[in-house]
């Protein structure tokens, strides 16, 4: 994983594009575009899983739901600064992930996406069932609320801090064992992986990352954490961005994350369709949509244009 | 044949069931609250089973799970609320249903599944992710979000014997479910047709090699399971009595349960953990009350998880054993 000069163009160029973006739009976009961030976030973390260590969840809303919870409890009850509940978020969801990861290693494939799925289905309702600490249906409120600027701002910084990780981890030890893990398990064993570490690993990293996705999701939210943001919905929200945006390349994911984020709120505004659910029929179409005109997302779309661009020069 | 049937019992599933039935005979026997439940729970059972069967059809086919077959199967009772509504008589519009259902299941393979089914599984769960999305909307977007009525298929009466009142209607869902099952078992056993989805599924190469036209065998598998997939719209309409688009979802996700428990390639354990699950979780609700309302679905993935981890391929699945 190099970076050649039309990678790095591209960071620099969609970097300077969302450092200079908040000058030009209105706080109502604002808030819509950290919500961007957010999934950026959440679908890079599902992308280590999914797209390098091979293993499939569909639960990743669960960790958003407790990074959210996390950061929406410490600023109840301790006024923690909210910048400091990401780093809990982080290192909750990531103790979390390992434990999930566990069981998961015993389970493949499709049953490994139902046994996620389950998890996503069971967090909201535990949430409502423990209302006395969870705050039931009507959740648990932040002490304290940011403006759209700051939210903007801190969601792309983070989002940003992260993609380097991610790029560093993935490149680096950790990122051989994760791919070696995904293309063959047996092959990885026997060239000395030990397959639980890395497997559980890559699920600590995954859910850590969509922990502090869900901990900016609940600042967004006015600082509510409420068992109906973190429904099913959202988790395939994630799953579907990440499909769009292509899995095991990290170069399509500003493409899934706008995907997810945007598409609703767009559609909302085509004169056609504007009745209330019109959007979902226009969110569905896309997505069945792109998958049959590009089945490796966006960074498949990049690949292919990348080969065209290069096979002159090797002939 | 003595010892066939012993060697059946040992079998550590089979005398699970054995032993799960006698425990729920003598319940039955002991107390009529508990036959009540039983009975109520083996209606519901049996929906989740019906739809569990639908997805494990599919499985078997494509190896993919159908997150819209639930939606799919909500769509198709708003088609025959319609036709309904239109003056059709309830028994006369069933049928018609699942005619349509057929052919919407077989247009949607045709259209939407073939193209992307052997370039990448996760495409293809995309795929039925947006129709979901699609579907929900779509229906909404036609009838409305708001509560409609149709009907009772089987009259509102309640039987009485020896103190256990029992609904007609979930006497009919059952037996309809079972009808449902035997059809379709005799489909898979006895026609060519039948066959040939069978060889599809299972050896796909081969298959096509002896003159077996997989893609359309395929395209079938998906018409039958939004038939399936009907008949649970529509008794799960009859046991809610009302029609809304969230019908089918808190069902799909029991559906998974039940398809996950019998082993997704097992359509004998798909309705067997879907009564299981049905049945199951009536009890609990009636007997444990910390299992609220709120805890029935994590609880039926509790479960779930508890027998994966135990049985990784679930109570009726086969390991896969892989050539490396």
């Amino acid at each position: 994983m190099r970076l050649s000069r039309a990678d790095l163009f591209g960071v620099v160029a969609g970097a300077a594009l969302i450092a200079v973006l908040p000058f030009l739009i209105s706080d109502y976009h604002q808030a819509l575009f950290a919500q961007v961030a957010v999934f950026f976030i959440a679908i890079l973390g599902l992308n280590i899983l999914v797209g390098y260590s091979g293993q499939i969840s569909i639960g990743h809303g669960a960790f958003m739901a407790i990074g959210g919870y996390t950061t929406a409890i410490l600023s109840r009850d301790h006024h923690t600064n909210l910048v400091l509940t990401m780093v809990f978020a982080f290192a909750i969801c990531f103790v979390f992930g390992l434990v999930v990861g566990l069981p998961a290693l015993r389970l493949s494939g499709v049953y490994l996406a139902l046994a996620t799925f389950a998890l996503a289905v069971s967090v909201p309702q535990i949430a409502l069932k423990f209302d006395k600490f969870l705050g039931g249906s009507n959740g648990v409120q932040s002490a304290k609320t940011v403006s759209h600027t700051w939210l903007y701002g801190a969601s792309w910084t983070t989002a940003a801090i992260l993609f380097v990780l991610a790029w560093l981890i993935l490149r680096g030890r950790l990122g051989r064992a994760f791919r070696a893990v995904r293309d063959s398990e047996v092959a990885a064993t026997s060239s000395g992986i030990a397959l639980p570490i890395y497997k559980t690993l890559a699920f600590g990293i995954s859910a850590a990352f969509a922990g502090v996705a869900g901990s900016l999701f609940v600042m967004a939210t006015n600082g509510f954490a409420q068992p109906n943001e973190f429904e099913v919905i959202l988790s395939l929200q994630i799953l579907v961005g990440a499909a769009v945006a292509g899995l095991g390349s990290l170069w399509g994911i500003l493409a899934g994350a706008a995907f997810v984020g945007l598409l609703p709120t767009i559609s909302k505004d085509v004169p056609v369709v504007g009745s209330a659910h019109g959007q979902d029929v226009v969110f569905g179409l896309l997505v069945v949509l792109v998958m049959l005109l590009m089945p490796q997302g966006f960074a498949g779309v990049l690949a292919a244009l990348k080969r065209l661009r290069t096979r002159p020069d090797t002939s | 044949m003595g010892a066939r049937l012993l060697s059946f019992a040992v079998r550590p599933v089979n005398a699970l069931l054995i032993t799960a039935a006698v425990f729920l005979l003598i319940g039955s026997l002991q107390s009529t609250i508990f036959a009540q439940q039983t009975v109520a729970g083996l209606a519901q059972g049996a929906v989740y089973g019906s739809l569990a069967l639908a997805l494990v059809l599919i499985y078997r086919a494509t190896e993919v799970i159908n997150f819209a077959q639930g939606e799919l199967a909500m769509a198709t009772t708003y088609v025959a609320y319609q036709l309904i509504q239109w003056g059709v008589s309830y028994w006369l519009a069933f049928f018609l249903t699942l005619v349509l259902a057929f052919a919407i299941g077989f247009v949607t393979q045709v259209l939407v599944i073939r193209p992307v089914m052997h370039k990448s599984v996760i495409a293809v769960v995309i795929v039925t992710v947006g129709l979901f999305v699609l579907i929900d909307g779509l229906v909404v977007w036609k009838w409305g979000g708001d509560i409609k009525f149709m009907p009772a298929p089987f009259g509102q009466q309640v039987y009485h014997w020896g103190g256990v009142a029992v609904a007609r209607q979930d006497i009919g869902t059952i037996l309809l479910t079972i009808a449902t099952v035997i059809v379709l078992w005799a489909l898979f056993q006895f026609t060519k047709i039948g066959l040939g989805m069978r060889a599809a599924a299972l050896h796909p190469t081969p298959a096509r090699l002896v003159g077996v036209r997989v893609d359309w065998m395929l395209a079938i598998g998906w018409g039958l399971a939004a038939v399936l997939g009907a008949v649970a719209g529509l008794m799960a309409e009859a046991n809610q009595y009302i029609l809304q688009p969230s019908l089918m979802q808190a069902i799909l996700l029991y559906a998974f349960a039940a398809a996950v428990l019998g082993g997704l390639e097992s359509p004998a354990g798909a309705v067997v953990g879907g009564v299981f699950l049905g049945i199951f979780l009536n009890l609990i609700g009636q007997y444990v009350h910390f299992i609220t309302a709120q805890l029935r679905l994590p609880f039926a993935f509790a479960v779930l998880l508890v027998v994966l981890l135990v049985k990784p391929s679930g109570l009726f699945g086969h390991r896969r054993v892989r050539k490396v």
